[in-house]
């Protein structure tokens, strides 16, 4: 019953806050700003997770630390009387760091490689003690701050799994931050695995043998098959076909191909069964003719995560309702897994809105970090604001 | 004579010079520079600069004003720009002035050091820290590493920044120093008529740090030169223990080409020919002038190396009798 008043009273003052945060607008950004300088490919994030220790030596945290993956964290001690909350943001960009990391600023707009996912996260997360303090907020629970590494990709969320494995005290819920989209909940998993398939056709081509026409023909059927394979709409199930490598020139038929793919559901075993149905698709390629085939499986998640009933999507909703918020529910295949396996409540969400994900002018907004929803708002060049919901 | 003067610079460079991460510790700073009073303002000048402004305001706002309060005003004086600078550096909390209204009845000039110099008036500060507007690799160090020296050290007044430029070097001992005009033009110049001035890695770098009371007694040349005329007059008054220097590492900027260069050069060869009028300094070169100095470094230590360079003089060939023996020419 108290926790329901103190809530209603938090609810009451959401706009006040929202108006203060313009005094910390410039120390939000420039975290942004500098976080997305500092490359951090996969394995190679120690930069900017220095970047992230210092500011919470700043902010005088407790038990800043770097642990065996890289991963940094720290607390900020609660008042007494709550239990542990988690925010965690991935440190880690798809980008490699010889690429040019400079982030340009206008008033509307931060553009620059990994500004989006996840420089303005990872400022997020980094700038709550500041954001906290300004607001004049004294939690009850301790608060734990965690830049994860090794998330994206091969990374596999390697450094959340070890943060969480390994963390002394299970928090009792946790927020993972996205920098986009504004109005992202998350708070369930998708089952997921990701795979490479391997293609390799004989060196010596044998102008006899019909079926040897190289890695690409053979992946092609391969391919052929997978999209044969019936998913069914609901619970949702996909099969997404990421990434094609082959080949080098015109005229020569390459004996190397690898095609990248995901396959996804909410229904629990769905995944297991087509990834069952794909090996036994390359097992007949194999079979068929001298080509040989491999799949090797790179991550898994199971499926699962809390109702749109428990209290911590709950409130969020209400919070985001209050903020003209419009929740955009979407299951994860990320984070969300990690904690779903441990018993953890956890939602995803995102600050603001950008574009351009994984390009090299990926941008974010900047005012919808700040004031409003707007629900016409988005990024793009110069003034315009476009993209819909 | 020779020697005395090497001897001095390199320990000069020892003492003057420094490097920005000597300066990391922001806090004490701040202490440092409240205890001593003294007020900070941070000029940057701009012409059509939308694209870089912003971010430089939002990165010295936050880190040196809003975290550390180490920067009293940030003041953006704008030549006229066309596009939208002074929107975007007002957006983010800078204090924007266009340089025309400042001290009208004096009229107005454009150039980056009447923007200089009318700063001077419009800032409140004891101690101006100059930056240019088109860093693409905007850091706190770039005022943080300029402003550090003069808060420490009472008998400094004038620190320059110097850039360790990315030139290909595979390890060991590299080259160092400026850009092409400072080290095909000025640093002969000053090699020539002011070798204490060499010390100074990149004399023309456009991030300093000043004191008040030096910066309103010396003339501003509005355009290319006034970074040299600055360094001839200071050391003219103050000799070279006025001067600083800090490493700011690298930094990152649109080049420019030959052309541009070729104008640059025009601007501060008349600056350096005014400074050596109105010295009287013209027809006197010093008992050095053929030491020729430029800078290599290692690690973080910087070395002059001096080379000399005799350009010696031949008579006209027909003044040699041999010659004109050889080919029957009668003495004139």
């Amino acid at each position: 019953m108290q926790d329901e008043q103190q809530f209603s009273a938090l609810l009451s003052q959401l706009s006040g806050y929202r108006s203060q945060l313009s005094g910390l607008r410039e120390l939000v950004l420039a975290n942004a700003i500098m976080l997305g300088e500092i490359p951090a490919p996969l394995f190679g994030e120690d930069k900017a997770t220095a970047f992230i220790r210092d500011r919470f030596m700043e902010s005088a945290l407790e038990h800043i630390s770097l642990d065996e993956v890289g991963n940094v964290s720290a607390v900020l001690p609660g008042s007494g009387g709550g239990g542990t909350i988690l925010v965690a943001a991935h440190v880690d960009k798809v980008w490699d760091g010889s690429i040019d990391h400079s982030v340009t600023v206008s008033p509307e707009l931060l553009k620059g490689p990994g500004i989006a996912d996840n420089s303005i996260g990872v400022a997020a997360m980094v700038s709550l003690p500041e954001i906290l303090r300004h607001l004049g907020i004294q939690l009850k629970s301790d608060l734990i701050l965690l830049g994860t590494t090794r998330s994206m990709g091969r990374g596999d969320l390697a450094g959340l799994r070890f943060f969480v494995e390994n963390v002394q005290r299970t928090p009792d819920c946790a927020v993972c931050v996205e920098g986009v989209q504004l109005g992202r909940l998350s708070y369930s998993s998708l089952g997921m695995v990701r795979g490479d398939i391997y293609v390799r056709t004989p060196e010596e081509r044998d102008w006899l043998s019909y079926n040897n026409k190289g890695a690409i023909v053979a992946l092609n059927r391969i391919i052929d098959r997978i999209l044969a394979i019936e998913t069914p709409r609901q619970p949702e199930t996909s099969i997404i076909l990421g990434s094609v490598m082959a080949g080098t020139a015109y005229n020569v038929p390459p004996t190397k191909a690898t095609l990248r793919f995901e396959v996804r559901s909410e229904q629990r075993g769905m995944v297991a069964r087509i990834v069952d149905r794909i090996t036994e698709i390359i097992e007949q390629i194999n079979a068929e003719d001298g080509v040989h085939a491999e799949l090797s499986v790179i991550a898994r998640r199971k499926p699962g995560g809390i109702e749109f009933s428990h209290p911590l999507v709950k409130s969020t909703r209400k919070i985001m309702e209050r903020l003209a918020i419009k929740p955009k529910v979407a299951p994860s295949t990320s984070e969300l897994s990690t904690f779903v396996d441990k018993g953890i409540s956890a939602i995803t969400l995102g600050i603001t809105r950008g574009e351009g994900k994984h390009s090299l002018d990926e941008c974010a907004a900047i005012e919808p970090i700040f004031y409003r929803f707007d629900p016409a708002g988005g990024c793009s060049s110069g003034n315009r604001w476009r993209i819909g919901q | 004579m020779e020697d005395w003067a090497m001897t001095d610079l390199s320990s000069w460079l020892d003492k003057h010079t420094f490097h920005h991460g000597e300066f990391w510790d922001l806090l004490k700073l701040v202490k440092e520079k409240e205890r001593k009073g003294l007020t900070i303002s941070l000029c940057i000048p701009t012409l059509n600069e939308e694209k870089t402004i912003g971010k430089e305001i939002v990165i010295f706002k936050s880190e040196l004003m809003d975290r550390y309060p180490l920067v009293d005003e940030i003041a953006v004086i704008d030549s006229g720009s066309t596009d939208k600078t002074r929107e975007v550096a007002a957006s983010f909390g800078a204090d924007v002035y266009l340089s025309a209204d400042i001290l009208p009845e004096q009229g107005f000039k454009r150039g980056k050091g009447e923007n200089l110099w009318k700063a001077i008036y419009q800032c409140k500060s004891d101690i101006i820290c100059y930056v240019d507007a088109d860093i693409k690799n905007i850091h706190p160090r770039f005022v943080t590493g300029l402003v550090a020296p003069l808060i420490y050290n009472d008998h400094m007044h004038y620190i320059k920044a110097f850039y360790d430029r990315p030139l290909a070097f595979s390890q060991g001992i590299r080259p160092s120093g400026g850009g092409r005009v400072t080290e095909i033009l000025v640093r002969p110049l000053f090699s020539l008529f002011f070798p204490d001035l060499t010390a100074l890695i990149q004399p023309l770098s456009g991030e300093y740090a000043v004191r008040r009371q030096v910066l309103h007694e010396i003339p501003f040349p509005i355009g290319y030169g006034v970074e040299t005329s600055h360094l001839i007059d200071v050391y003219m008054k103050y000799g070279l223990a006025a001067f600083g220097q800090t490493d700011l590492d690298q930094r990152v900027h649109r080049n420019q080409s030959t052309l541009d260069l070729g104008k640059m050069s025009f601007g501060i060869l008349q600056s350096f020919l005014s400074r050596m009028e109105a010295y009287g300094l013209v027809d006197k070169l010093p008992a050095t002038s053929n030491i020729f100095r430029q800078f290599q470094a290692e690690g973080n230590r910087y070395q002059q190396t001096t080379r000399e360079i005799i350009e010696e003089e031949r008579p006209p060939m027909i003044t040699i009798p041999a010659y004109r023996e050889r080919f029957g020419i009668a003495e004139q």
